[in-house]
């Protein structure tokens, strides 16, 4: 079954929308866009070290990501520099020093297309393993850290004062933030997987009056777009990671009727 | 007298300092079972500060906190939820632990908001979403409540209802209550201790003590000394003639 790239697409983009969804609520719920962003863009590197180094894409993605995190919360600590401006100068160089180093592996090949924008023909059946496996290990994650997170959400000296442990749940979802965009990079391409996080979120927010509602549309936005995304990028022959993000885009503007009926209906 | 098992927080000479200022600096106190610990001062005095180092929201601390139970309920004086968030009442409730729907009702009566259950916490108003905050402090059955002047915006009736629940709390749960307020009258009549604060310890003891103490008076003037006398003189005597009792 899985020998159709197809079938490998849709199977992939399910697995991964199934984490996004509740993910990407937290991202908008803490504002972290362009912490996904910079992680996403530092995974270029990943990948080249994963050429360089014959080494498995998705770990060498994750180790690389997380790396980027660890040097983003010491330079908060050590500058005086606003957090925008380090997530920028982190974002821009290490996709810059990726580039760089892909210029200098000139006996590689690489399709930087594919890597930024994604692309459905490269997922093989080690790709559907990671993404299940691993999809599966951070939404077990999430799970187990969600009170606290979700409290420190809300109100982080409420949750340090009841007992919750905040920071900690914070250092593991910065993990989880690392993990999606390794597992995610295939399908999305680099560029396009904080769309993947946010978009169908906002979506969800736009219909929701509840955060447990607001994850569940997030995650069936996920799920339409990447069907939607992947049908039309098979019809089209237009890049998989577009293709779901525009999906994603024209959901969202779909929602926004609905907001509007609810704020006539409060008038 | 109190027995050590009794006591719920300890602070040993705690302090704070930020880039080499102090907020509040050698504070001692203890809050035990079934007793309420009020702090008083003026603005800027490090009270808030103090309920903070208390409940190990700040971590790098001078002196020590001893903290004898984790099931703690906090109202903070300033709450900042970002009301995007999509949150109702019900969901605020359970932010912390989790409640079965009779608790949760039950919590919500008690304040007078459970009409609101299901209201987006966004839409509702300071004096209600301060109910809330109450109900949602209460409802987990703490054995630490700490309470940053848990009635500011409420109105006047409201104000005197929720002073009485907690005194009822407290002496129904056994909990131990570290309250911050600026209204003397309605605070002293339930206090056990007074702890006076204006960056330091200025002075503490029983309402009537603290009302004694010449610091006290120098800090809130003449007045404020009455107010808290007039408390303790209220358990002492039974007015049978308004004008003709007067202490002093």
């Amino acid at each position: 079954m899985f020998d159709d790239f197809f079938i490998r697409a849709l199977v992939a983009g399910i697995g991964v929308a199934l984490v996004t969804g509740p993910l990407g609520c937290f991202v908008i719920w803490r504002r972290l866009s362009y912490f996904g962003d910079t992680l996403a863009h530092s995974a270029l590197l990943g990948v080249t070290l994963a050429f360089t180094m014959e080494f498995n894409i998705a770990l060498s993605v994750f180790i690389i990501s997380s790396l980027i995190a660890l040097i983003l919360i010491q330079l908060q600590k050590k500058t005086n520099l606003p957090g925008d401006a380090l997530l920028g100068l982190l974002a821009h160089s290490s996709l810059a020093v990726g580039l760089v180093v892909i210029g200098f592996l000139t006996f590689i090949r690489f399709d930087i297309m594919g890597l930024l924008f994604g692309d459905i023909l490269a997922v093989s059946v080690d790709d559907l393993l990671i993404i299940w496996i691993g999809g599966a290990l951070i939404l077990l994650t999430l799970k187990f850290i969600w009170k606290p997170l979700f409290a420190s959400t809300v109100n982080y000296e409420l949750a340090e004062a009841e007992g919750l442990n905040p920071d900690r749940a914070k250092a593991i979802f910065t993990i989880l933030m690392a993990a999606i965009i390794a597992i995610s990079i295939k399908m999305v391409g680099l560029l396009l997987i904080t769309g993947m996080l946010i978009i169908p979120a906002a979506m969800a927010r736009n219909l929701s009056t509840s955060p447990q509602s607001m994850v569940m549309y997030s995650v069936i936005g996920g799920l339409l777009s990447v069907i939607i995304g992947l049908f039309t990028s098979l019809e089209f022959n237009t890049s998989s990671g577009p293709s779901i993000i525009t999906a994603a885009l024209l959901l969202f503007i779909l929602s926004l009727f609905k907001i509007k009926q609810s704020i006539k209906l409060k008038n | 007298m109190s027995s050590d098992q009794n006591i719920l927080v300890k602070l040993n000479q705690a302090g704070l300092r930020i880039d080499d200022k102090w907020l509040v600096k050698g504070v001692s106190l203890q809050v035990e079972k079934g007793k309420i610990v009020t702090l008083i001062g003026p603005n800027g005095s490090g009270k808030s500060t103090t309920a903070k180092i208390a409940l190990g929201i700040y971590k790098q601390i001078d002196g020590s906190v001893e903290k004898y139970t984790t099931k703690v309920g906090y109202v903070p004086q300033k709450i900042s939820i970002d009301w995007t968030l999509p949150l109702r009442v019900n969901d605020f409730m359970v932010l912390t632990e989790s409640l079965d729907n009779e608790t949760i009702d039950e919590a919500l009566s008690l304040t007078g908001v459970i009409h609101l259950k299901n209201k987006n916490l966004g839409d509702l108003s300071g004096g209600e979403f301060q109910r809330v905050l109450l109900a949602r402090a209460i409802s987990k059955k703490p054995d630490l409540l700490v309470l940053d002047e848990p009635v500011q915006g409420v109105d006047f009736t409201g104000e005197i209802a929720l002073y009485e629940l907690i005194k009822k709390i407290s002496d129904e749960l056994n909990c131990g209550i570290l309250l911050i307020s600026h209204d003397l009258h309605t605070v002293m009549s339930a206090t056990d201790h007074v702890v006076c604060l204006n960056g330091h310890v200025c002075c503490s003891g029983s309402p009537i003590d603290v009302a004694k103490n010449n610091e006290y008076k120098a800090l809130f003037g003449e007045q404020a000394s009455q107010i808290l006398s007039r408390y303790e003189h209220r358990h002492d005597h039974i007015h049978t003639d308004e004008g003709k009792i007067k202490k002093n």
